[in-house]
């Protein structure tokens, strides 16, 4: 089990835990706002961006090649965003604290 | 395994160049042809406009001759885009809803059993045109009938046979629009006509113009991709057997096999823009006020990219295809284009055994330096029952 924070652009903080699937996919089961996911997850539509906490960049890791490509063209891109269907649920991320990015 | 194949014709002006040139009606027309440099084009809007003075010139082949009508969001660059594209993006996304779902389920089941219970079937005129009109009315939210007129002008309803581009057929749509918007106005209900009539952009109403740019645009980019992509994949299943057999023993790879399908597919093969400044791409020069293009189809094969590129790979995790284009334009009907191709597969592999393609004209496009198949132009099928 993994609980995963989402401060979403409204200002509100949902905190939702799951094991399996895609961080895009846990947050698209609880409806966080700004997570549209319009690609099921295959890296080809960025509504799923969100801005991992700083401190916590060691427990995501940094986004692959093909992520990063995709990422570079988004207008709110920073040091630490990430695409969430590229990241896994996993015990590795309990506690990470996101900031969706729309 | 032949027919069903869309190959891929811009490889080796894609690896050598980057780029292709193709003439059309005498505004040539250069065509980018990476992934890359395809993303960073229609990202960069302010250099490669959409929204210039010449109201269909970015359209490939051009649609200056035939349209003074603006198509919104379509041709409106930001940031007026966003306000018009907010008033829509809502309305686009009710296909996620279940009732929609079941709607156009109802739909694909019917226009599947009808397949199943004839001897053969011409899959172009019988089965997507239809279901594609069909379908869209539950995105218009107007009576199921409504279909049927849409369904009578036929395929060709913008194109004729010799040339890619016919005003009387145009105008046939133009005029239908133009007649149900005034009924919007005299009588207004809860479709898409009169939801856009009564909203709001900035503080003032559209206006029964700005309206029929979106209505126009609903109808025509949402027509021979959506019919493309239907055939395409009666085609491909009817071809590959096991593809189907697999889908219907993991139904979890449904998602990455949509996508997948969509890029292999690409029903829209590239989109245009005016170059507003004197600049290049790929070291080439470009100068104000010429067009180029971004060539979805060739970009959906940049090896650089995909790996075996050429090849559908239905469990393909990772795949940052631009089928429905990138940045600011994507596709405002990806939405319903999913579902139909979500609902279709699944409906398949509820119902069909196997198809056989008896016979078939193949859809070729011609781009000067290119020829690329984008579908068929009939294909007739027999479809088994499960
Ligand atoms: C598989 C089917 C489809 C494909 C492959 C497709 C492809 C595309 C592409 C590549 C673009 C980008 C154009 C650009 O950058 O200038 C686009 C835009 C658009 N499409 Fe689709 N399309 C499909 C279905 C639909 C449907 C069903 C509709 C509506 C009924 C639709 C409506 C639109 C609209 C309104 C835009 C313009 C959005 C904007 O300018 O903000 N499309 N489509
Ligand atoms: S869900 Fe489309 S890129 Fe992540």
């Amino acid at each position: 089990m993994a609980k995963i924070t989402f401060i979403t652009s409204d200002g509100n903080t949902t905190i939702v835990e799951g094991s399996t699937g895609s961080v895009m996919e846990l947050a698209v089961q609880n409806k966080i706002k700004g997570i549209d996911g319009d690609c099921g997850g295959v890296c080809s539509c960025a509504t799923c961006h969100v801005h991992v906490n700083p401190e916590q960049w060691d427990k995501t890791g940094a986004p692959d090649e093909l992520e990063n490509d995709m990422l570079e063209f988004d207008d709110n891109v920073s040091e630490y965003s990430r695409l969430s269907c590229q990241m896994k649920v996993s015990e590795d991320l309990d506690g990470l604290i996101l900031t969706v990015a729309k | 395994m032949e027919k069903s194949k869309i190959s891929d014709p811009f490889k080796k002006a894609r690896l050598e160049k980057g780029f292709g040139k193709m003439n059309d009606q005498n505004d040539p027309v250069t065509m980018i042809l990476g992934h890359k440099d395809v993303r960073k084009s229609a990202h960069n809007w302010k250099t490669f406009q959409s929204g210039g003075e010449e109201v269909g010139r970015i359209v490939v082949p051009s649609e200056v001759h035939i349209r003074d009508t603006r198509q919104i969001p379509f041709e409106v660059d930001p940031p007026e885009h966003k306000g018009y594209r907010d008033i829509v993006e809502p309305w686009f996304k009710r296909p996620l809803e279940a009732k929609y779902q079941e709607n156009l389920s109802q739909i694909i089941n019917n226009v599947v059993d009808e397949a199943l219970s004839k001897e053969t079937i011409e899959v172009v005129e019988e089965f997507a045109l239809k279901l594609q009109s069909r379908a869209l009315t539950i995105l218009l939210n107007v009576p199921p009938e409504k279909a049927d007129l849409w369904i009578s002008w036929g395929t060709h309803v913008f194109r004729s046979e010799d040339t890619a581009l016919d005003s009387s057929k145009a105008n046939i749509l133009y005029d239908y629009i133009d007649a149900e918007l005034d009924k919007a106005i005299a009588n207004p209900g809860n479709d898409l006509y009169s939801v856009l009539l009564a909203s709001e952009n900035n503080g003032t109403k559209l206006t029964k113009e700005e309206a029929k740019g979106v209505m126009i645009l609903t109808f025509a980019g949402g027509r021979d991709t959506v019919i493309n992509a239907v055939t395409n994949s009666i085609a491909y299943f009817a071809e590959h057997p096991q593809a189907l057999e697999r889908l219907r023993d993991e139904p979890e790879i449904m998602n990455t096999a949509i996508e997948e399908l969509i890029r292999y597919f690409s029903p829209l093969t590239q989109m245009g823009r005016v170059v507003t400044e004197d600049t290049q791409v790929c070291e080439h020069a470009l100068k104000a006020q010429s067009r180029i293009s971004m060539c979805w189809a060739s970009a959906n094969r940049d090896e650089r990219v995909f790996e075996k590129a050429n090849e559908v790979v239905l469990d393909r995790k990772v795949n940052p295809h631009v089928a429905f284009g990138f940045g600011t334009h994507n596709c405002l009907g990806a939405t319903h284009a999913r579902q139909i191709m979500r609902i279709l597969l699944t409906v398949l592999t509820q119902k069909v055994k196997s198809m056989e393609i008896l016979d078939c004209e193949e859809n070729i496009e011609n781009l000067d330096e290119f020829k690329r198949k984008v579908g068929f132009d009939s294909i007739q099928v027999k479809f088994n029952k499960l």
